[in-house]
């Protein structure tokens, strides 16, 4: 089954970001097509390369790279959600002159017609938070 | 894929005010709508405020929310629907709201949710 999964919960407010992540894994190991991962809302922070949890903690963020690395995952973060919170790339960091950027490799920003795009080309759409 | 596939219910359940997420749903069903996705709407819960007339945002420094779902009809979301029981409890009359919603509940309530292919809940 080709299923997209949207993330509106912040990683580190909610349980959301990681149920997400879980969910994702074991609907890969199960055979299922993730057809996009998308990052709404406060999930963006998902997606800051600057978060330094502690050791012992659980690291998303490394996570979620290495699975979509390996699975070779789409994973997307909503460009206007990401800019409004200060989660930018390098081209959108120069385009409003900031002085850093902080999106993680791995993540792609775009906009919500890949949301759209997602839930038309999928059989089922998995939301989590919000 | 068929069209009755691709159809997209949209569910509000924040109020207005409380963090992006209104306005975050509402971009969503913009684009959608922008991509000629078949696309409803339903107001539901403490969502149903969002349609409450009156709406001033600015001790808040917050942009007026009525103001913003007032371009819905002129992207042809023309499926907007609220649940009678959330307006009930909050004692919000139908007649009041600012947009043409219809209200809903028991069955037709139900097939809403049964006859779109996609949901997402904001």
């Amino acid at each position: 089954m080709k299923i997209a999964v949207v993330v509106y919960g912040s990683p580190t407010g909610s349980g959301a970001a990681a149920s997400a992540y879980r969910y994702v894994s074991a609907a890969l190991e199960l055979g299922h097509e993730i057809t996009r991962v998308f990052f709404y809302g406060e999930a963006v922070h998902t997606a800051t390369a600057l978060a330094a949890p502690p050791q012992d903690e659980n690291d998303l963020l490394s996570r979620w790279q290495q699975l979509g690395q390996a699975r070779e995952l789409d994973l997307v973060v909503c460009i206007a959600a990401a800019l409004r919170r200060g989660v930018l790339d390098a081209d959108e960091a120069r385009r409003h002159e900031k002085e850093a950027c902080n999106l993680a490799p791995g993540f792609t920003l775009s906009g919500l017609g890949q949301l759209t795009d997602a839930t038309l080309n999928s059989d089922r759409v998995i939301t989590f938070g919000g | 894929m068929q069209e009755a596939d691709k159809s997209l219910l949209v569910v509000v359940r924040h109020g207005p005010y409380q963090g992006q997420l209104a306005r975050e749903a509402l971009d969503a069903v913009l684009t959608a709508a922008a991509f000629e996705q078949p696309v409803s709407l339903l107001f539901m819960d403490d969502g149903v405020f969002q349609l409450t007339p009156n709406q001033d945002g600015s001790a808040i420094d917050a942009k007026n929310l009525a103001t913003m779902l007032a371009v819905l009809p002129m992207y042809d979301v023309d499926r907007v629907y609220v649940e009678l029981d959330s307006l009930n409890l909050r004692a919000i009359s139908p007649e009041s709201l600012t947009l043409p919603a219809t209200p809903v509940g028991g069955h037709a309530l139900r097939d809403l949710f049964v006859n779109n292919a996609h949901l997402l809940s904001f």
